[in-house]
């Protein structure tokens, strides 16, 4: 098997997360690989968003182990975890942008927090980086409230590229967009993954996301991962909820 | 992380020749960028550059703009430039970055000092009219939303105004009947240490009685009030009108004032009378249990004297100023709730202007009904 070779960046292994008596996530596997991008699908409340909080640290998790970078995060010292933080970029669903800051403040924040850089390379970093996202310096001085949704979505994804991490977390970048601009927003992501040679985590219903972009795919249902391969795995699948979900009506018209 | 950073340079007759080594990558950028800046400084008399990348063991954005920045530097001196030794994997990302920032950046005006403060005091005088002139539209719309209200009286959100009024009255009781029972308290305390000088003790209970009835007893309250009540109200408000929940109610045909603000304002008319009511009796109560351990004064002694110096008509002032007060706060909440725009800052700023704004024209009112009272005869 040619991926067992790969680089394993995320390892979650048996991984239990629940809330009051549900459990959400039951004992569930799933590995991410250096330089590809994973998309995640399931239900809506299938515990998608979940799952990746639960990765990132946001939601404790009742059993299991998750390594990151080769490294258990319940093992790792804070000072770690602030090093591990730098690592990755995280793209909220809707934005998250910090709403009194401009957007050149916004992408300069992890900026100026971690690093010890001029102002003017700040101001340089900034620019590439909106430039990088397909934005113009023009809108360096709004403030996120004057943007649009497909805007809003740029900085972040700006501003999660800020530190250049290794790994990119987005929780559905193209929900909310037009056609058009998910599309570019999915060229936007390949073009990112290739030249900065990042992993992308990705939570997405997207069905033309999955089809152009994704190198893997993992499907979660009943908390667990029903099945985890490239696009030709899960249109050949025979369980109800894949054909459903891959070979409907609406994915037959996004596939043709 | 794989060593440090480095680029060193070195002359070849008219080449100059600047090797790039290490990890050239954000965490060493601090490191890079004096290195980079010193380079591009420098004003060797050369023809060409040559860039060595081959020794870069990482590249970033970070990394590969600094090597674009330095590359700019000297084709822009008329300098001929060229990026050597450069890896397969970073072909991509260089290239990315020689593309962006070649528009100059958009200059940040600087205005001067004194025209940046005039023009600050122009725009807050500007705004003290405008919100007067809001303030004046929410009285005449909750007016309007309150003759509906008694025209269709089955429209009238009496849950709403029911659970307002817990939250701003019943819940707000024992904060209230602490505080100012503590106020009578000190009041007392200061005024029996002050007039025993003069042997005149007893006219504590003249002072505790008149002033707390008339003046303290609604202002504290209000001054409460607002800080409790009014800017939950402002953040609720405006919170909803971030969300967009304020538009979804108009596009469904209600309007927002009948449905979030009128029951809420209605809900402080009718609380802070009762509250004006209980703390003023907490305070009596603090001011007497004062006289009597620490001024000696006979419960039975201040309760009568109390009687002979005050009338119906003190307790009366304060208790109608006490539906005026708590309109004014309810309106100003509204008003600022209304004007909440998008960020987080701005809903601070509003909660702030809510409580400040209120609680100043609350003692502001005060100062003009007493003057009303006075000239009334009350």
């Amino acid at each position: 098997m040619a991926k067992d070779t790969k680089e394993v960046v995320i390892r979650v292994r048996d991984l239990a997360v629940g809330f009051g008596d549900k459990l959400v996530l039951d004992h569930l596997d799933l590995e991410v690989y250096r330089g590809e991008i994973l998309g995640l699908v399931g239900g809506s409340g299938s515990g998608k968003s979940v799952l990746m909080r639960t990765i990132i640290g946001l939601l404790p998790k009742r059993s299991g182990k998750i390594d990151i970078f080769g490294v258990d995060v319940d093992t790792m010292s804070e000072e770690d975890l602030l090093m591990m933080e730098r690592r990755w970029g995280i793209l909220f669903q809707h934005g998250a942008l910090f709403s009194s800051l401009t957007v050149r403040q916004n992408i300069q924040f992890p900026i100026r927090e971690f690093l010890d850089v001029s102002e003017q390379l700040q101001d340089e970093m900034a620019a590439a980086k909106l430039e990088m996202v397909g934005l113009s310096a023009d809108v360096q001085e709004k403030f996120p409230s004057e943007l649009s949704g497909g805007m809003i979505k740029r900085v972040a994804l700006a501003r999660a590229l800020a530190l250049d991490p290794e790994v990119v977390f987005l929780d559905e970048p193209t929900s909310g967009l037009d056609p058009i601009g998910a599309g570019d927003f999915d060229e936007l992501i390949k073009t990112l993954q290739r030249t900065l040679g990042l992993t992308v985590f990705m939570v997405t219903h997207d069905l033309d996301s999955l089809h152009t972009v994704c190198d893997r795919i993992a499907v979660l249902a009943d908390g667990k991962m029903i099945l985890a391969g490239p696009m030709s795995a899960m249109l050949a699948s025979e369980h109800p909820w894949l054909k459903a979900y891959f070979r409907g009506k609406r994915a037959r018209m996004a596939a043709g | 992380m794989n060593g440090a950073a480095t680029l060193t340079s070195k002359r070849d007759g008219e080449r100059l020749v600047l090797t790039a080594e290490g990890a050239w990558t954000a965490i060493h950028a601090h490191e890079l960028e004096p290195l980079v800046e010193a380079q591009a400084r420098s004003s060797q008399p050369v023809r060409a550059v040559d860039i060595d990348v081959a020794g870069v063991k990482r590249l970033d954005t970070f990394g590969a703009w600094l090597i674009e920045r330095l590359a700019r530097g000297w084709n822009a001196r008329g300098i001929e430039t060229r990026v050597v030794g450069l890896p397969d994997d970073y072909r991509g990302l260089i290239q990315e970055i020689h593309g962006v920032n070649l528009k100059p950046p958009p200059s940040r005006p600087r205005e001067n000092a004194l025209i940046e403060g005039l023009e600050r005091i122009g725009r807050t005088l500007a705004n003290m009219g405008r919100v007067t002139m809001l303030i004046l539209q929410m009285i005449g719309a909750v007016t309007t939303a309150a003759a509906r209200s008694i025209m269709h009286p089955a429209r009238f959100r009496l849950t709403s105004l029911v659970a307002h009024i817990d939250r701003v009255g019943w819940n707000g009781v024992p904060i209230i009947l602490l505080i100012t029972f503590l106020i009578g308290a000190i009041l007392a305390q200061q005024g029996i240490f002050h007039f025993r000088k003069f042997g005149a003790d007893i006219y504590v209970v003249d002072m505790i009685g008149i002033l707390v009835l008339r003046e303290l007893g609604v202002l504290i309250v209000c001054i409460m009030v607002a800080g409790r009540s009014g800017s939950a109200y402002t953040a609720e408000l405006g919170s909803m009108k971030m969300r967009e929940e304020v538009d979804a109610l108009r596009t469904m045909g209600f309007d927002p004032v009948e449905v979030l603000i009128l029951p809420r304002i209605l809900a402080l008319v009718v609380s802070v009378p009762m509250l004006t009511f209980l703390g003023s009796m907490a305070a009596l109560y603090g001011g007497g249990l004062v006289c009597w351990l620490y001024g000696g004064i006979d419960p039975n002694v201040f309760l009568s004297r109390l009687r002979e110096a005050i009338s119906m008509e003190t307790f009366a002032v304060g208790m109608i100023k006490a539906p005026i007060m708590a309109l004014i706060i309810g309106i100003v909440a509204a008003v600022e709730g209304m004007e909440v725009r998008g960020s987080a800052e701005s809903l601070g700023a509003h909660t702030t202007a809510s409580v400040v704004i209120s609680i100043f024209l609350v003692i502001v009112l005060d100062g003009l009904f007493a003057i009303f009272f006075a000239s009334i005869g009350m």
